[in-house]
Order: C-alpha cells, then sequence, then structure tokens
C-alpha cells in the first residue's frame, strides 16, 4: 500500500521522504527540517493547516510504513496541511524522541495550531519552542501526567469538587 | 456545482499579518492565577483607584449563551472587550482514548458523542477511515443511505442554530420554531435509527440497518413542511431591525484570517471564500447531485447566519434529489470480514455462529496503516485520524473537531467590541462543547 521512495517535492528545498498512504501523500521530514519544509510547503500554495496532533508509539515500535532513512521514535507529530488551489492535501509524519519531545512551534506560519499545540502538549507532553501560550488546554492547569500517552492508565480517579465538604 | 470561479480566486484576502498584529492585543494568553491576580490586583493606595480601567471579566462555564461549557476570560475596560481567552476542557473526557479501548465495530458509539448536534458526521468520518483502512467498497445504497442521513443532520443542526442564535439575540419565539422543527427530523431518525441523538447508525461498511418501509412518505413531509418555515424564519429575523441590527457588522472575519486561523465551515464561506469540502474534495455522492455552495459577503455575523439558513435549503435539495436517486441493493458490504453473518443463518451454521461471535467479542482486525480522513460537517472540517497496529483496536484515534478550531477566531471576533456583541459573535460561531472537548 505504500510505495517509499525520495521525492524532491517542487516546493521543497530539501529532499523530503514521502510515502503515499491510500492515495495520501506523507512526508517524513526529519525534525531539523521541519520549520523550512512547513515553510517552503506554505509558500507553495499549502495555505491551511487542518490539523496537528501526536501518535505515541511505545507499544507499538516495529511500524512498516515508514520509508528508509526514517529512524522510528516513540512520538511521532502528525501534521495536515491543505492546498486549496490545487485542492491537495499533504501529511506530515516528524518523529519525535521520547528523551527530547520537543519541536518547534507552527505559530508563526499558521496562527491556527495555536490550539492544537496546546493540545498535543496537555495530552502527550510534546514541547512546542516558541509557542505564545505553552499550557494545558483540555486537562486543569495543575494537573500532573499526559493522559493519551501509551503508559497512562485507563480508568477512574476519584474527582474532589472543591470546597464540596465546606458548603454542608 | 459550479467550480471554483474566478470571482474567488481574485477575491480581496485581506492580510493574515492581520491575526499576527491583532493576536497580540486580541487573544488573552494568561493562566487562572495571573488572571486571578490581576482581577484582585490592590487598588492605589494615594487615590483608592484601581490601576488602570482594565478587569478580568469571567464569562461562563454556565451561562446559558455560552452553549454548553465554553468559559471565556474577557479583558473589559468598561463594556468594551479588549482581549479574550476561550477556556475550554469542562467535557473532556478522553475520548481519544476511549477510541483505542473500543473494536472498530464499537467505535462509532463512542465518536458519536462528541459532536452531539451532528452525531452522524462524527459516525461517518470514523467509518470512512476504517474503510480505507481496510481497503473495502460500501455498497451504492449504503454510501446514499449515508448521504441522506447526513444531509437531514446537517439541516437538523443548523436549525437548532437558529434557534439557540435567536435566542441568544433575544428571538425567543425563534428558539420554540427551531426546536420544533428538529424534532420533526430528529423524528424520522428515531424511525430509522431508534434514537434521536447518539444514533450508531453508520458503521464501518454501511449503516446499520436498510430504511424503513414508508421512508419515502416521511422525507416528502419533511420537505413540504420545512422550506415554508423557513420563509417564515426570514420574516420572523431577516426583516427585522433589531434582529439585524445585534448581527451586521459584528464579527468581522477577513477570508485570510479565517484560513490563518484554520477556520471552516459556515464561517470561512461567511467571508466570502467559496469552500465546501462536498465539492472541492467529493466524498460518497456528492459529485453525483447538484448543490450550491453558500457564501456570504462581509464575513459578520449576520452572513453566518444567513449561510446556515440557505444551507438548510441546500440540504433539503439534496435530500429530495436522493428521494429519486437512491439505488437498490445491500445496505451493507457483504465483505464476510467487516459484516456480521445474517440472524437466520446463525441458527443453522456453527461457523456463522463463530463468526458472528468472534465479530462481535474480539472484533474484525484492520491493516496496519494510518489515514486521515475527512467530510464536511455543518461545522466545518471534521477529520478523523487513524492510526492501526493490526489489531482489531484503533492504535491512535484523533478526532479534528471543526470547532476546536473555530474557537480560536473567538478573541478575534470580539475584540474591540462591547461584551452584548460577545453573545451574538459565540453564538455565530456556533461550537459544539462536547466536540471541542473531546
Amino acid at each position: 500500500m505504500s510505495e517509499n521512495d525520495v521525492s524532491t517535492d517542487e516546493h521543497v528545498a530539501a529532499p523530503v521522504a514521502s510515502t503515499t498512504m491510500s492515495g495520501q501523500t506523507v512526508l517524513h521530514p526529519v525534525r531539523d527540517a521541519y520549520m523550512a519544509t512547513v515553510e517552503s510547503l506554505r509558500d507553495g500554495g499549502y495555505c491551511t493547516a487542518t490539523d496537528l496532533t501526536v501518535v505515541d508509539y511505545l507499544t507499538h515500535p516495529g511500524r512498516t510504513d515508514l520509508p528508509e532513512g526514517v529512524e522510528p521514535e516513540r512520538y511521532e507529530v502528525v501534521v495536515g496541511l491543505f492546498d486549496h488551489t490545487r485542492r491537495e492535501r499533504v501529511r506530515l509524519r516528524i518523529q519525535v524522541p521520547a528523551e527530547d519531545p520537543t519541536l518547534p512551534s507552527l505559530f508563526d506560519l499558521f496562527p491556527g495550531t495555536e490550539a492544537m499545540e496546546r493540545e498535543a502538549y496537555d495530552l502527550f507532553g510534546v514541547c512546542f519552542d516558541g509557542h505564545p501560550d505553552h499550557s494545558r488546554i483540555l486537562l486543569p492547569e495543575d494537573w500532573t501526567g499526559h493522559p493519551l500517552r501509551k503508559d497512562e492508565g485507563i480508568g477512574a480517579i476519584p474527582v474532589q469538587f472543591k470546597a464540596a465538604s465546606e458548603r454542608r | 456545482m459550479n467550480p471554483m470561479d474566478e470571482a474567488t480566486r481574485t477575491i480581496d484576502m485581506g492580510s493574515d499579518e492581520r491575526v499576527r498584529r491583532r493576536g497580540g492585543s486580541a487573544v488573552l494568553r494568561m493562566t487562572e492565577v495571573e488572571a486571578a491576580e490581576l482581577a484582585s490586583a490592590p487598588r492605589d493606595p494615594v487615590t483608592g483607584e484601581q490601576a488602570d480601567e482594565r478587569m478580568i471579566l469571567n464569562m461562563g462555564p454556565a451561562h446559558p449563551s455560552t452553549h454548553g461549557v465554553l468559559r471565556l476570560l474577557l479583558e473589559m475596560e468598561g463594556e468594551t472587550v479588549l482581549r479574550s481567552k476561550p477556556v475550554i476542557g469542562y467535557l473532556h473526557t478522553g475520548m481519544e482514548k476511549t477510541g483505542e479501548n473500543l473494536t472498530f465495530l464499537q467505535g462509532p458509539t463512542n465518536v458519536t458523542r462528541m459532536d452531539y448536534a451532528s452525531p452522524l458526521f462524527s459516525e461517518l468520518v470514523f467509518s470512512l477511515a476504517t474503510e480505507q483502512l481496510l481497503g473495502i467498497e460500501v455498497p451504492a445504497r449504503a454510501t446514499w443511505i449515508r448521504m441522506l442521513m447526513c444531509e437531514l443532520n446537517r439541516a437538523a443542526s443548523h436549525l437548532l442554530f437558529q434557534a439557540t442564535n435567536g435566542m441568544d439575540l433575544g428571538a425567543v419565539s425563534m428558539m420554540i420554531y427551531g426546536w420544533r422543527e428538529r424534532e420533526e427530523v430528529l423524528r424520522f431518525f428515531e424511525k430509522v435509527t431508534g434514537l434521536r441523538m447518539n444514533h450508531n447508525y453508520i458503521r464501518p461498511g454501511g449503516v446499520a440497518a436498510d430504511l424503513p418501509d414508508g421512508w419515502q412518505d416521511d422525507i416528502r413531509h419533511l420537505l413540504d413542511i420545512i422550506p415554508p418555515r423557513l420563509d417564515e424564519y426570514a420574516v420572523l429575523l431577516n426583516d427585522q431591525p433589531i434582529f439585524r441590527a445585534r448581527l451586521q457588522g459584528v464579527g468581522v472575519l477577513e477570508p485570510a484570517e479565517a484560513l490563518a486561523l484554520s477556520a471552516t465551515g459556515p464561517i470561512l464561506r461567511a467571508t466570502g471564500y467559496d469552500w465546501d469540502l462536498r465539492r472541492d474534495e467529493p466524498y460518497l455522492a456528492y459529485d453525483q447531485v447538484d448543490f450550491d455552495v453558500v457564501v456570504g459577503t462581509c464575513g459578520d455575523a449576520f452572513d453566518r447566519f444567513a449561510v446556515r439558513l440557505e444551507e438548510i435549503r441546500q440540504s433539503l435539495h439534496i435530500v429530495e434529489q436522493i428521494l429519486d436517486l437512491l439505488p437498490g441493493g445491500d445496505f451493507r458490504t457483504q465483505d464476510k470480514k467487516v459484516t456480521p453473518p445474517p440472524r437466520a443463518r446463525i441458527d443453522e451454521s456453527m461457523e456463522a455462529l463463530i463468526h458472528h461471535f468472534k465479530i462481535f467479542t474480539e472484533g474484525f482486525h484492520v491493516p496496519e496503516g494510518e489515514v486521515y480522513a475527512a467530510v464536511e460537517s455543518p461545522r466545518g472540517e471534521l477529520g478523523c485520524y487513524l492510526v492501526s497496529d493490526g489489531g482489531p483496536k484503533p492504535y491512535r484515534m484523533h478526532i479534528r473537531g471543526p470547532s476546536f478550531a473555530n474557537l480560536q477566531t473567538l478573541p478575534h471576533l470580539m475584540h474591540g467590541r462591547l461584551v452584548a456583541d460577545a453573545v451574538a459573535v459565540i453564538s455565530s460561531v456556533d461550537p459544539i462543547m462536547g466536540e471541542v472537548d473531546r
């Protein structure tokens, strides 16, 4: 289903490994080339960032859909861009190692990724350098842990309603 | 379906620089603690006045105009909103994590609870993503039934918007009318799916059941009663000077700003930007039906209202065509891998019984891979990013909620307006908090 090759997209300066998944173009830039790749894609017509999310591959390390030369890491940040004129989507998958889960923020290129990067940080603990408001978004500010990581358990936790006892 | 014409391309895009420039002055970026400190800033000991006229006002999460549990921190100067911050997460229940612990067959029961005003779209996008991973074709009838149900759901969702938008702006009778028409649509849903909401009707492989006998009569009934009532809404709302004054020129967004902020759906179209995934990235069978993409002109709250009102008509227009075009055949794929055997076979065949048991306990295995599917929900681009490790459950299930991205426009829309306009702006963005918080 996925054919691996190294393409030099007309809008991408450095060669970036790309694959095709069910007819969808996927780019695999290395972390250092992430910003340059996104910037050249934006200048090439990808006018909006539709999505940004993270996958934690802790319990599924042997994935086979990466092209040659891309080292699998624990976290993978997945960014979706859309070119409205040519009606093309592109998806970027960036490998982010567990020991240093940071990436530069896309805020300067696509302000719409602000909330998505906050969500990615909140749920996975991936940090985004240069983000204007690097804080939790869905969970309370004093929450510890990042619940969508694979080593976080599932199940209920007792909820303490603040000031519940005072009222009684 | 008109192709994107030149007029769209040459539209004055404004500048997304404006988002960046205004970002600092419109978006409030501070923690709860900082906001609390600012709110209780001590008065000047000499004059007894506060250091400046600014104050932090907390709106929600239980405010009736916040559509659920949206909370806003507003930085006010008098009655004017300067910066604001949407505070979300009050409905966060970890549905993406839950999705990793349900099989692909159970998945729609989970995602349908995200956008509770248009549940069928979440089911649809999850099913489309699963089917792409599986590489299976869905029978034509299933595709058309999905389209029928989704367009009715779009109409129901926009009717709900008309109701709540009217209510927020003081047209309380509109609330009753909107709910009334929506209820007619939900009654049809109940007949087809068994439930008014959270249907779990669209599933990987097709739909849960065929349309019931006499469904055409129910559809014709809907097509008969709803359009004249939309005309009544137009008289009640469009012709009303107070309603217009509350919306026109309020919360103006430019196309470039909307794109930069990843806003989609009626918010993007209201700016005059001609974009609809149903036409521009056709899925299901939208390339075989005729409909118009409704766009606004100036991107204010009135345009967002008007776009949604007209989209109800377009949805009903599509439904009308489906009435004639709906093909016969199966309502779900006959691929044995994903579809359980018919009930009658289970009594006769041991293999069928085992097969049935396996599908509902272990679930079917989906090949390894990752895929992104997107549909045009009533609120914009609803996406589903699925990763499978080859097992019966998704390794990762991410929903790109349009409301989540659209909420980012709020500080920009409210900036410099009165607090009363904030209510109109929240309403016109039409966020569904179940989908925002997931």
